[in-house]
């Protein structure tokens, strides 16, 4: 039996290690071919140039776009900030009504929160309880003022996938510029933006193996999406995008997203058999749910409320294994997860819920590791849980009046 | 977060766990917080004829502090009258547990706990 190293990394949709092959590929960047890509008089600036569009062609491989459609940002924050702002202030003279989805990441909500203050009107909408969006509310929420949607192609806590497809087409009818955050689906998920009616794509390299530090934003060029650039210098990146590129870690998403394409199919595969066999191994026991659906989702990600029992100490319980909880009970707030609550779960089921995210590097072995802890550890803490000893007695929790505090 | 070693002692080994007959005349039972903040306690106290208690159980949903907090609590009520465990005050809790400031709603809750169990032994013996 191989040595396990603990604790034990389940925790890939926060971020993922870089690959082993796409650090050695960055390194000669810092050192060797340290040239500003906008250099033009000399090699240094052409070698770095040359890499810088080749990477390029690699993001756009994985997503099937021209590369001249792919842009650099710091990450999926930063591009998510440029889409949504970007193309509210270009276009706002034909309507200044946004639409997006109340699971969305804070990128998204903040920017259109931030949007709102500054005049636009905004839609947040809810989701059906398996997390994706039900057509017929997107339907009604289309308005003639209504100039941008984002929606996000698959969720960070849940990783749910929603219809792109559909709403991307119901949105070209209306000339009305989509927008998808697609930071978590990288390599999960096959995205063809020749096929697929998206207008602007965020990127993100850590989450698929590359580096913290850099992203990328896809804006369509057939038909065209404008955008009002948010960061303004030097007029890098067709001007859109200000600032000197980070050779290196542009070099390292192309490297990443180049394994992703190569790799994708089978990893996904032996992906999907490892969090089979964790849901298979701990779904057995009493009161357990999955959150959000379990098919129109990735392969990645399991999404578990174990009931009467929180999910921080849960996680204090099972520091062997890391892990993210939809309780946000380490925060002041106090508040359960957003997203759990936009799926309509009730606050004990959302307080109790734990993100397992599998990735590139996890084993079965260390899955069986946490199938056994996971078993052991939530016996425990339910024998210390009053809600479950009133759960056992038939008592109707929601019927108890509770001294909120 | 890093949680106190005090805080990680009781959390790993909580102190009096369980449950005592809520109908027994000698128990006080009080029950506080909410699932929907992320906390529920109850702390039970059984109490000698002559007006000390003899004993101590707690259940907890909620975080490790919460559940430092209660099983603390269980030791410190023991052998003190009502009216000596209706003085155990949340900020001694949180000074023996290190408890962080986003932390200190466990031990308040921990306080409300024993007063809650105190109150309910009161009612019951028409005090």
């Amino acid at each position: 039996m191989s040595q396990m190293k603990l604790p034990i990394y389940l925790d890939y949709s926060a971020t993922t290690p870089v690959d082993p092959r796409v650090a050695a590929k960055m390194i000669p960047y810092l050192t060797e071919h340290f040239g500003n890509p906008a250099s033009r008089s000399h090699s240094f600036g052409w070698e770095a140039e040359d890499a810088v569009e080749n990477a390029r062609a690699e993001v756009a491989r994985l997503v099937n776009c021209d590369p001249k459609e792919i842009i650099w940002t710091s990450g999926a924050t930063e591009s998510d900030n440029l889409a949504i702002k970007g193309a509210a202030q270009f276009y706002q003279s034909r309507g200044k009504h946004i639409i997006t989805v109340k699971t969305e990441h804070k990128a998204v909500l903040d920017t259109c929160r931030e949007l709102e203050r500054q005049g636009f009107e905004v839609t947040y909408l809810s989701v059906k309880d398996d997390g994706l969006i039900d057509l017929d509310q997107f339907k009604a929420a289309l308005r003639p003022d209504t100039i941008l949607v984002s929606v996000m192609l698959v969720n960070n806590e849940i990783g749910v996938i929603q219809d792109i497809d559909t709403l991307g087409a119901l949105c070209r009818e209306k000339g009305i510029v989509f927008h998808v955050d697609a930071a978590q689906a990288t390599g999960k998920v096959v995205i063809d933006l020749e096929r697929q009616p998206v207008d602007l794509m965020s990127f993100s390299a850590h989450k698929t193996y590359g580096p913290k530090g850099i992203g990328a934003l896809y804006i369509r060029r057939k038909p065209r999406v404008r955008l009002e650039a948010q960061m303004h210098g030097g007029g890098h990146e067709r001007g859109f995008r200000s600032g000197t590129l980070a050779t290196h870690q542009i070099v390292g998403m192309g490297e990443s997203f180049r394994l992703a394409r190569e790799e994708m199919a089978s990893e996904n595969e032996r992906i999907r058999m490892l969090r089979d066999r964790l849901w298979n191994g701990v779904k057995d026991l009493e009161e357990v749910y999955l959150n959000g659906d379990l098919e129109r989702r990735v392969p990645h990600n399991l999404n578990v409320s174990f009931n009467f029992v929180e999910g921080e100490s849960l996680i204090m319980a099972i520091k062997e294994l890391a892990v993210s909880s939809g309780s946000a009970c380490t925060s002041a707030s106090l508040e359960p997860s957003y997203v759990l609550r936009a799926l309509g779960r009730n606050d004990e089921l959302a307080h109790s819920s734990i993100r397992f995210t599998i990735g590139r590097f996890t084993t079965v072995e260390e899955i069986d590791y946490a199938v056994a802890l996971l078993r052991d550890k939530i016996g425990k803490l339910r024998e210390l849980s009053p809600l479950w000893e009133m759960y056992k007695d038939g008592v109707d929790l929601n019927s108890v009046q509770w001294a909120a505090h | 977060m890093a949680y106190s070693n005090k805080v990680l002692d009781h959390y790993e080994h909580p102190r009096n766990v369980g449950a005592f007959d809520k109908d027994d005349g000698q128990v006080g039972t009080g029950m506080v917080g909410a699932p929907a903040c992320g906390d529920v306690m109850k702390l039970q106290i059984k109490v000698g004829e002559d007006g000390v208690i003899q004993d101590a159980r707690f259940k907890t949903y909620g975080c490790g502090s919460a559940i430092a907090s209660s099983s603390l609590v269980t030791e410190w009520v023991k052998g003190k009258t009502l009216d000596e465990a209706l003085d155990i005050k949340n900020t001694a809790i949180a000074e023996e547990l290190e408890l962080p400031p986003v932390k200190i709603h466990c031990s308040i809750l921990a306080e409300d706990a024993i007063k809650a169990a105190v109150t309910d032994y009161k009612q019951k013996h028409g005090k």
